[in-house]
């Protein structure tokens, strides 16, 4: 990749990151998650994805899939970069005049299914996967899940199936944070060996640190990986990335924060000295 | 003309069309060699199955699904309520040996909340055809609609001939200022023994055919609630959420005292066996329904 090219990203994405902080005001927002998944949305909407704001209803065009659902800042904040929506929209947030909640709806331009039950949306994307094998189309079908989400049998249920139809359309980006909602993924229900794991469903499986852009473009780009099996990238994420006052914190899944607690969060993804947090998480959504 | 050949004809006539199964394929044997890659089996998994099936509608078709009824509507009951509902999409759930039809299988098999589960679902229609002709009348339409139904599949051959299918409507077989059974699904064939019963002992005897249990014929329940001294809702389904529950809040919304005789499983599984002993031991034969009718008109 081009220092040029690594540097819009990298600006993007901090543009992102911002959008993402902001949300935590007017009501909270599912912050750690939306941190750890940034590079991931980033890339694939700015480099990889056929997807544009003029392009939705193209039948030939590619698909992003959010099943996690709680990281919807990170998409939202996205797709208010590119142009799909206004960035005022975002101040909307949780404002029932607008359609901007804590989990997809795919009445904002951009986001192509709601979710929020977790487990749905590698079923819904094979469909989409299914449909375009079906035409011949070319269109690439990418999932996002969680790690926690990966304690849902119709993930796995979803894979066996997909696979049996050779779906190599499609691809699952796991943002694996290590955490669950409250706890550590390995302290709860153990994941690893994840790769083992997707590769014993059928699946070819890739596992790259998902905060590297030139890692995530190599791995996209091998894509198809075979000529018959669904694709798995595991992308190994920080939950909370860019705020080292909220990294990896198994309380900073849900937070709310005062106006002087943003401004100081945005100095500190800035790499100014930490935020200093009071509020309490909110660790009941 | 049976069930499997007028979804090959509609589907070979229009693209759109997608047949899936969960691995039940009673009702779809011939499609693999005659619809090719437009029939998508996806092994036993519910989930997945209307999970794609939301997926397929989200590209422009038209999913037909097929299962056997309790674990379509139930296992993947989630996935039904939020991938299909909440897009609203025209997906059609073919639930196969609902109701008593599941005989002798057990109470893992028994669909009788289905009715119930499927109507709280918003824009969900549901389908409930009396047997294999009413219901070839019926799946054109609900086919070709644009909202997500159920059909509570009953492909058994019935000795009537129904009238055609009218969107919405029930089929009123007769009108009765004694009494009126509603009916729908696989008892109608009971129903119709029973009203030729208790015309016998001299009654007038209405028989509504309700064929969608949602949209519902409201009009056609309030006229028989206005002419008949009762009402009996006579079903293969738990009385919770059902047609008893379906008139129940018809006629407290048109504020209209009436008296309505319910005949529904109330609180447990049936006893499973072969249909005719199911139906002798739960008291559902044509007989014990007159028998029951006439006693609680006895009482009124």
């Amino acid at each position: 990749m081009t220092k040029d090219k690594l540097s819009g990203l990298q600006d993007l994405a901090l543009k992102v990151r911002e959008h993402i902080i902001e949300m935590t005001a007017g009501g909270g927002c599912f912050i750690g998650a939306s941190l750890s998944c940034v590079e991931l949305m980033v890339y694939l909407y700015a480099e990889y994805l056929n997807i544009d704001s003029s392009n939705l209803q193209h039948p030939e065009r590619d698909y992003l899939f959010l099943s996690k659902g709680h990281d919807v800042p990170a998409l939202y904040g996205t797709l208010a970069e590119l142009g799909f929506i206004e960035k005022a929209r975002l101040k909307q947030h949780l404002l029932a005049s607008d359609s901007i909640y804590w989990h997809p709806n795919r009445a904002i331009p951009g986001v192509e299914f709601h979710s929020g039950s977790l487990g749905h949306l590698p079923a819904v994307a094979a469909g989409v996967a299914m449909d375009c094998k079906l035409k011949g189309l070319q269109n690439r079908v990418v999932v996002i899940t969680g790690d926690g989400e990966l304690n849902e049998g119709s993930v796995w249920e979803s894979l066996l199936v997909a696979n049996a139809y050779g779906l190599n359309n499609l691809t699952i980006l796991v943002d694996r944070n290590q955490f669950q909602a409250n706890i550590r993924t390995e302290e709860l229900i153990p994941l690893e060996p994840l790769v083992d794991k997707f590769t014993a469903f059928g699946c070819a499986v890739k596992r790259i640190n998902g905060h590297d852009f030139d890692a995530l473009e190599e791995a996209f780009l091998g894509i198809p990986f075979t000529s018959d099996r669904v694709n798995v990238i595991i992308a190994d994420t920080v939950r909370g990335k860019g705020l080292p006052s909220i990294e990896a914190r198994a309380d900073r899944w849900f937070c709310a924060f005062s106006a002087t607690e943003i401004s100081q969060l945005l100095e500190e993804l800035h790499g100014n000295k930490e935020a200093r947090i009071e509020s309490e998480s909110l660790i009941v959504r | 003309m049976n069930y499997e050949e007028l979804l090959l004809q509609t589907a070979l006539s229009d693209e759109r069309y997608i047949v899936m199964t969960a691995e039940n394929r009673a009702l779809v044997r011939s499609m693999p060699q005659k619809l090719g890659n437009r029939f998508i089996d996806t092994g036993i998994t519910e989930q997945t199955m209307i999970g794609m099936a939301a997926g397929l509608a989200l590209r422009g078709r038209i999913p037909v699904v097929h299962a056997l009824a309790p674990f379509l509507t139930m296992r993947a009951f989630e996935f039904i309520r939020t991938d299909v509902g909440i897009a609203h999409l025209p997906v059609k759930l073919s639930g196969f040996i609902p109701g008593f039809l599941s005989d002798g299988n057990g109470p893992t098999h028994q669909a009788i909340e289905d009715v119930s589960i499927m109507r709280t679902i918003p824009g969900m229609e549901v389908y409930c055809p009396a047997d294999e002709d009413d219901l070839l009348r019926m799946m054109p339409f609900v086919w070709q609609s644009p909202e997500p139904a159920y059909v509570r599949i009953n492909h058994k051959k019935g000795s009537y001939t129904h009238a055609p299918y009218d969107p919405g409507k029930a089929e009123i077989i007769s009108r009765g200022d004694d009494i009126t059974i509603l009916v729908y699904g696989f008892l109608f064939e009971q129903a119709l023994i029973a009203k030729s019963l208790l015309e016998e002992k001299g009654l007038s005897v209405g028989l509504i055919n309700l064929r969608s249990l949602k949209p519902v014929d409201t009009d056609a329940i309030i006229q028989a609630a206005n002419q008949s001294h009762l009402l009996v809702t006579l079903e293969d389904h738990l009385q919770t959420g059902g047609l008893y529950s379906i008139v129940a809040e018809i006629l407290l919304q048109h504020k209209h005292r009436s008296r309505v005789f319910p005949l529904a499983l109330t609180e447990r599984w049936f006893r499973p066996g072969l249909l005719s002993e199911v139906l002798e031991y739960e008291g559902f034969t044509a007989n014990a329904i007159a028998e029951k009718v006439m006693l609680q008109l006895q009482m009124i």
